[in-house]
């Protein structure tokens, strides 16, 4: 597990940025103290924009910022910002193309303490149906921290979802993303266990316990949600034959789905979906024993690649 | 008083006339659009594109050009009549509005229409849009001014309000708002469906200078105009009280006609008041 959450690294590599690239302004709406772009208020005030519980205004000024040569980060919660700003983002960053970064922090269930209105379980359902807008949930905080400049520099409107909660590390500091690939955390010719966001440390673990039992999982983390690597998840299923989705997130119309609409063309193997299953969760003690609690753990993970095989078989 | 002459103002009453006429046009050969907010707003459009707008129509992208934000999108219809009567494409183009594969969409699309700052359609987004924009010429410049159009339905909207308060909290002197205060809305009278009065009081509540006007008096028009540019340590508001369907003696002030298409006799008729009119 990574010392610091995934939304402190964020916001200090969003801080840093800002010295390197004087285009950046950042935007936030009454949560810079906890999606931590205070890092950055604190750096370069003139280029910080507080606007208050207005999420729906504030999409807009950071449109009208990008409209100005400016490159908006515009934060808030990931349930509010693609919920409650859910029109704005559609109209005025999607449609009209506007290059603002879309930041939703407290992704999935990290915010376990707040309960089900501050989770975020649609979110990339929501911004993948959005035309125009690359999608991103970054397995860990090397990722977390190295897609800030990647995002900044790609001319267009991305949404990323970042934790509340420290998730386990996964990439070493040799590591490169690039938007629309994939990365084979790890080797495996059994079955194929595919994780976004947070959950790609706990796919690690599943492949763990799998190894335990004479069972060999490849493990891919797909941090670019859109555009999506179908390359990657295609040849995975040709190669393993059995797979297994993981995600912080609804099943419907998440990583899930966009695996199998890669697959549905030409590349029928079994897919297992981990993930909420159309349901709200509930509060927790911590985000560990939430995500355990409503079947996002490393044995739901690991039951789920048995499945796949089974059916494969 | 800014003192404007009597040749600039009848200029600019025949490019509201042919802002009407566009309008009709289109509508009619279309067989769909928004005429009755169109009509309102015609001598504004006319006042902006062809006197008071630093604007050049051969660089849309011009970096000093002054914005103009229109957040009542379905208006579309009199910002296309004014932006090829100015030049930014021909005029014919006005007759493939809605085509497959036309530039000039339902609604405004700044992606596919030479000199539209910013796609809109849903309302109430201009004003917040105008913020950023304010800021980032702060932070960035070159100097420009940005205009926003808003409508009845507009400030029903609450992120309109939420851009108020924005507005208001960053000073942002940079921004001037038209309001086309034509009192009908889709659905019937503003003050049946969701009345806003009173506006001033709010507009004045929420931070704003604001200066109230016919808004189909050019003279009043363009003196709100310069006045704004006068003023520095807030936000201005001209609002501008209009009728729905201007011009046209069955459309004036009628729900009816805020998306209706006139019939060939309706049409007859129209062009004819049209072309005898006179603000």
């Amino acid at each position: 597990m990574s010392e610091i959450p995934q939304r402190q690294a964020y916001g200090m590599a969003l801080a840093d940025y800002g010295a390197i690239n004087p285009d950046v302004v950042v935007l936030d709406a009454d949560v810079s103290s906890s999606t931590l772009t205070k890092y950055f208020a604190d750096r370069f005030p003139a280029r910080f924009f507080n606007l208050g519980v207005t999420e729906a205004s504030m999409v807009n000024v950071g449109a009208g910022l990008a409209l100005g040569g400016a490159i908006p980060f515009v934060n808030t919660f990931a349930a509010l910002l693609t919920l409650r700003a859910c029109e704005q983002i559609r109209t005025c960053v999607a449609y009209a193309r506007t290059n603002v970064k879309l930041i939703g922090g407290y992704s999935g269930l990290s915010d376990y303490k707040d309960g089900p209105t501050h989770f975020a379980t649609n979110d990339v359902a929501l911004m993948r149906a959005m035309p125009n807008i690359v999608v991103l949930a970054p397995a860990d905080n090397t990722e977390a921290a190295l897609l800030v400049p990647i995002i900044a520099e790609h001319d267009g409107p991305v949404y990323m979802r970042i934790s509340r909660a420290a998730v386990p590390d996964v990439f070493g500091s040799d590591h490169t993303v690039r938007l629309g690939q994939g990365t084979t955390v790890r080797p495996g010719h059994d079955v194929t266990i595919i994780g976004s966001g947070s959950m790609v440390g706990r796919c690690i673990q599943a492949a763990d316990l799998l190894a335990g039992e004479g069972i060999s999982a490849r493990v891919l983390s797909m941090t670019s949600i859109k555009p999506f690597d179908a390359d990657l998840v295609r040849q995975a299923a040709e190669e393993t034959g059995a797979l297994v989705t993981a995600e912080d997130h609804t099943i419907l119309g998440g990583l899930g789905s966009a695996v199998a609409e890669s697959l549905a063309g030409g590349y029928p193997a079994p897919v297992e979906f981990v993930g909420l299953k159309d349901t709200f969760a509930e509060t927790g003690p911590d985000p560990d024993t939430l995500m355990d609690a409503w079947g996002l753990g490393v044995s739901d993970v690991a039951a789920a690649a048995r499945r796949a095989l089974e059916r494969r078989r | 008083m800014h003192h404007h002459s009597e040749s600039l103002i009848r200029d600019l009453q025949e490019r509201a006339r042919q802002i009407r006429l566009d309008v009709l046009d289109m509508v009619y050969r279309r067989a769909a659009g928004h005429p009755g907010g169109s009509f309102s707003c015609a001598e504004m459009l006319a006042a902006l594109y062809f006197h008071h707008l630093k604007i050049d129509p051969a660089r849309p992208d011009w970096p000093e050009r002054d914005r103009f934000l229109l957040s009542k999108g379905h208006a579309a219809a009199a910002l296309y009549s004014a932006l090829a009567q100015r030049g930014f494409f021909p005029t014919e183009d006005l007759e493939r509005w809605g085509h497959v594969g036309a530039h000039l969409q339902g609604h405004p699309d700044r992606l596919k229409t030479p000199g539209v700052e910013m796609s809109s359609g849903f309302l109430g987004h201009g004003l917040s849009v105008g913020v950023g924009l304010a800021l980032a010429q702060r932070l960035r410049g070159p100097h420009y001014h940005t205009y926003v159009m808003m409508s009845d339905g507009d400030m029903q909207s609450g992120v309109a309000w939420e851009g108020a308060l924005a507005a208001s909290k960053f000073r942002a002197s940079e921004v001037t708002v038209l309001m086309d205060y034509n009192g009908v809305q889709l659905d019937g009278a503003a003050h049946d469906i969701m009345p806003l009065e009173p506006l001033v009081d709010k507009w004045r509540a929420f931070g704003f200078a604001v200066l109230e006007i016919n808004g189909h008096n050019l003279y009043q028009v363009l003196d709100a105009l310069d006045t704004a540019l006068e003023i520095h340590s807030m936000p201005t508001v001209i609002v501008a009280h209009t009728t729905k369907g201007k011009g046209v003696s069955f459309m004036e002030n009628t729900a009816k006609w805020h998306g209706a298409v006139p019939s060939e006799k309706e049409y007859a008729q129209a062009r004819a008041e049209l072309k005898g009119y006179e603000a």
